[in-house]
């Protein structure tokens, strides 16, 4: 176990040098920060000088090493547009990002687990080829399309919801939480639909898919020759055979929710770490794209860390070919 | 009875007077970034120092149609030809209750001389300062200067006392450590709104001073200003009443905010002039074909001027600026200090001309080039390129577009690369309003000292343009002066340098519940919010 693990980590800091390395090369084609750092009259000397400052003039494994020896000690540098540490704009930034997720993720599954089984069971009826036209949509629509549509219905045309921001926040400590104000629910509905919907139709869609199958199988078939009740069948002995797929399926997508609320957060406003990163991209603020991309790199690396290590845990047959091939 | 009714009544009344002026008038706007930084001397950019502004004062001011008034400074005199004295206003106080004197005008003259200062050009202005008494100051500068005031207005003055508490009498660096950052995120002015809190990226709160000691007409008591990235969000924020004012509203959703209730879009010209230029230093275009090869067509007049004469500027006027562009014939706006309309014209454009320019300038066939476009700095600015192509494309140009985001294009086209550009778009407002920026910074030389020909991008060069342009910087006889700008622009016109398209339009969009002034230069002032 020990020794996997170790493994595993020493795996994981390889990953994190790596996504490090080509997001540093690929900064070098987002374009020049220093003219959106100073003003039209600024004189090319001080222009000049300030690139020195900033260590750009640096040959690119220079600047790559002094940025992984930083980051190592938790050190992110200063943002160029904020003028702030890194480290203390992203735990700023990162309750709005985490709380959109969440609620992203509880409604995903809420939604998309129950109408996964339904129509798993009702094949033909016609609200399950409602559910299966909307799920459509979910999945084929680009998400700042769906964003922006709902801004135009609820937000313009209906005036039930605000069309952007975060509405009013709470702090509590450094976390800053929109849900103990009206107008902080008001402004997370939408942005948490937009950001739902994809997953919730692929959760529906896999639900379903894995219901089938195992409807189809021996142990169902007998329990209905037994006359088990159908609810019984459906829910204890079906249901819970879908799951397994489902639920790693579900936590790998976590990783991908926080990630993938850039656009949600970009096409609503709404101050997380991905709008943050939209606006570095635009004013090649390296010091946060780099600290962004390796966070998300590190919760992608921590989620597929932990899934490991439950499949070790719940498939002996890894632990035994382990101990035979593990000299 | 009768008279207890009198009594509340009166009691009544008494307290409604007394909550009339206490009424909060809310006022919330947006624009499409954040200010860079509330530190008045960090960053030379014009929405940030448009927006510290609110809160912060110069010497001098701008009304809502650009004439100078004066601010913290009464009045002001060249009393001898290097020396301009300013006599400060009496009674003024910083937002913490400070007193405004001399000393906090010389503090901040330090302070725009500090390693991460952005004003260091306005630093290079001042040789010496020289405190008379707590309300007289000099400024004596290394040569006469007539236009010095012009200068002044964004130099916005800090209380000394406040940033030496707060150990900030150094303008907020990017590349240092944390001195001098207190001021990045906290500020302390003499100006109408406080700063009542900051969350960069996200959202600003300032709140009216009412201890300010001008006579505004805004009535609005806080202000709430969030930045909106994207255009669509902006637009619809704006429609749906969620805030009072936004800008830039695109162009194309002009119609849109007409059709709906209770918003419409306010216009007007910038004074930003769009123009072109041309690579005027190599021997042989970096672009260029088979065409070209060992040649640079556009060191020939001839070839400038059928470019121009090629453009059709109504039509872009017409087709991409939805008619709310103003055609120029001068680098210069209306609104600039030194433009003369006389000289504000263009020559007609003419296909049949042009070709016959290019044929006796031996491209009849034309000639291959391509031509660097940003495509999110200006109003439609990647449109405008594209109809430009299309346009020389009738003269035989072909000109391939490398339109790219700001960061990208100004890396490419600027000094720090070497000025890597055959043919560009670009736009100016020069920050002084005054003439002299635009000859300095576009139309000189380069390699002189200072920034002289810095945004020349294309190299074009006649050093006679140098030479007036250094006369125009210390002339203080305002007749000669205008003539030896005239003189200069003749000239640049003449030898078309670079080809100037238009006055770009202001394009913001207000709720009816409001009344704002919009300035020319795009800058929005709490001052002029009046809350209907």
């Amino acid at each position: 176990m020990i020794s996997f693990l170790i493994k595993r980590l020493l795996q994981s800091i390889l990953v994190m040098l790596t996504v490090a390395l080509i997001a540093f090369a690929l900064f070098r084609y987002v374009g020049d920060p220093i003219n959106n750092m100073v003003g039209q009259d600024t004189t090319l000397e001080e222009r000049a000088d300030l690139r020195e400052r900033l260590g750009l003039d640096d040959p690119f494994f220079v600047q790559f090493g002094r940025f992984v020896v930083n980051a190592a000690q938790g050190e992110f540098g200063i943002s160029y547009q904020h003028r702030r540490p890194v480290s203390e704009l992203i735990a700023e930034r990162a309750p709005a990002t985490l709380e959109l997720s969440l609620l992203s993720a509880i409604l995903a599954i809420a939604i998309g687990i129950p109408m996964g089984v339904y129509t798993a069971i009702h094949r033909d009826g016609w609200l399950s080829r409602a559910f299966m036209s909307l799920s459509l949509i979910g999945i084929s629509l680009p998400t700042f399309l769906i964003g922006i549509l709902l801004i135009l219905l609820f937000g313009v045309i209906l005036r039930w919801l605000p069309t952007f921001g975060r509405g009013e926040v709470v702090q509590l400590g450094w976390w800053s939480t929109g849900f103990l104000t009206w107008s902080g629910i008001k402004a997370l509905i939408m942005p948490a639909i937009t950001l739902a919907l994809f997953q919730m139709t692929l959760i529906m869609r896999l639900v379903r898919a894995e219901m089938l199958e195992v409807l189809r199988t021996d142990f169902v078939k007998f329990g209905r020759a037994r006359g088990l009740p159908d609810r019984y069948i459906h829910f204890k002995t079906a249901l819970k055979n879908t799951m397994v797929p489902v639920i790693t399926i579900i936590g790998l997508q976590l990783g991908a929710i926080i990630a993938f609320a850039i656009i949600t957060e970009t096409v609503f406003q709404w101050p997380g770490m991905g709008l943050m990163f939209i606006q570095a991209v635009r004013e090649v603020d390296i010091p946060i794209m780099a600290a962004y991309l390796v966070m998300i790199a590190l919760i992608f690396v921590i989620i597929n860390l932990i899934v490991d290590m439950l499949y070790y845990v719940v498939d002996p047959r890894l632990r035994v070919d382990r101990a035979a091939t593990g000299h | 009875m009768r008279s207890l009714t009198k009594t509340l009544t009166a009691a009544l009344l008494g307290s409604a007077m007394l909550a009339a002026p206490a009424s909060a008038e809310e006022f919330k706007f947006a624009f499409q970034g954040d200010a860079g930084t509330m530190d008045p001397h960090g960053l030379f950019e014009t929405f940030t120092l448009g927006f510290q502004r609110n809160i912060y004062e110069g010497l001098v001011a701008r009304d809502g149609n650009m004439a100078m008034t004066g601010a913290l400074a009464e009045s002001w005199e060249n009393t001898s030809p290097k020396v301009w004295t300013f006599n400060l206003r009496k009674g003024v106080k910083f937002h913490n209750g400070n007193d405004f004197t001399a000393d906090d005008v010389a503090f901040s003259v330090e302070r725009i001389k500090t390693e991460g200062s952005d004003m260091k050009v306005v630093a290079a202005l001042i040789d010496k300062v020289k405190i008379i008494d707590d309300h007289t100051i000099e400024f004596h500068t290394p040569a006469p200067n007539p236009i010095m005031p012009l200068q002044l207005e964004i130099f916005y003055i800090m209380d000394k006392e406040w940033s030496e508490e707060n150990k900030t009498t150094e303008a907020t660096s990017v590349a240092g450590g944390d001195e001098g950052n207190f001021a990045n995120l906290n500020a302390n002015g003499t100006g109408p709104f406080k700063l009542e809190s900051r969350q960069s990226g996200v959202k600003t709160v300032l709140v009216r001073n009412d201890d300010h000691w001008e006579d505004i007409d805004s009535n609005v008591t806080k202000a709430i200003f969030t930045p909106i990235d994207q255009d669509a969000t902006r637009v619809a924020a704006l429609i749906s009443g969620d805030v009072d004012l936004a800008w830039p509203i695109p162009v194309q959703d002009w119609n849109r905010l007409e059709s709906a209730d209770g918003v419409k879009p306010l216009t007007g010209p910038e004074a930003r002039t769009i123009f072109l230029g041309f690579n005027q230093t190599d021997d042989e275009l970096k672009t260029g074909g088979e065409a070209t090869k060992g040649k640079n067509p556009f060191k020939d007049v001839r070839v400038r001027q059928a470019f121009m004469q090629a453009i059709d500027i109504e039509a872009i006027k017409k087709k991409i600026m939805r008619g709310s562009a103003t055609p120029a014939g001068l680098m210069i706006a209306p609104q600039i200090n030194g433009f003369t309309e006389a000289q504000n014209t263009r020559p007609d454009h003419d296909v049949a001309a042009a070709k016959k320019l290019m044929e006796e300038a031996g491209y009849g066939d034309g000639f291959e080039v391509t031509m660097d476009c940003p495509n999110d700095r200006y109003v439609n600015d990647e449109k405008i390129c594209q109809a430009s192509a299309s346009m020389l494309a009738k003269i035989g140009v072909k000109v391939n577009l490398l339109a790219q985001t700001k960061s990208k294009y100004f890396g490419k086209v600027l000094a720090q690369n070497e000025y890597d550009t055959d043919f560009f778009l670009l736009g100016w407002t020069p920050s002084t309003f005054d003439a002299h920026n635009v000859l300095s910074a576009l139309m000189s030389c380069r390699g002189g000292e200072d920034n002289i020909g810095a945004f020349n991008l294309g190299g074009y060069c006649n050093p006679k343009i140098n030479e007036l342009t250094a006369k125009v910087q210390s002339e203080t006889d305002q007749d000669k002066r205008q003539a030896m700008i005239e003189e200069a622009f003749q000239i640049h016109s003449d030898e078309v340098g670079h080809i100037p398209l238009h006055q770009q339009p202001l394009s913001w969009g207000v709720s009816d519940k409001v009344d704002v002034v919009q300035r020319p230069d795009n800058v929005f002032d709490l001052r002029s919010a009046v809350v209907k």
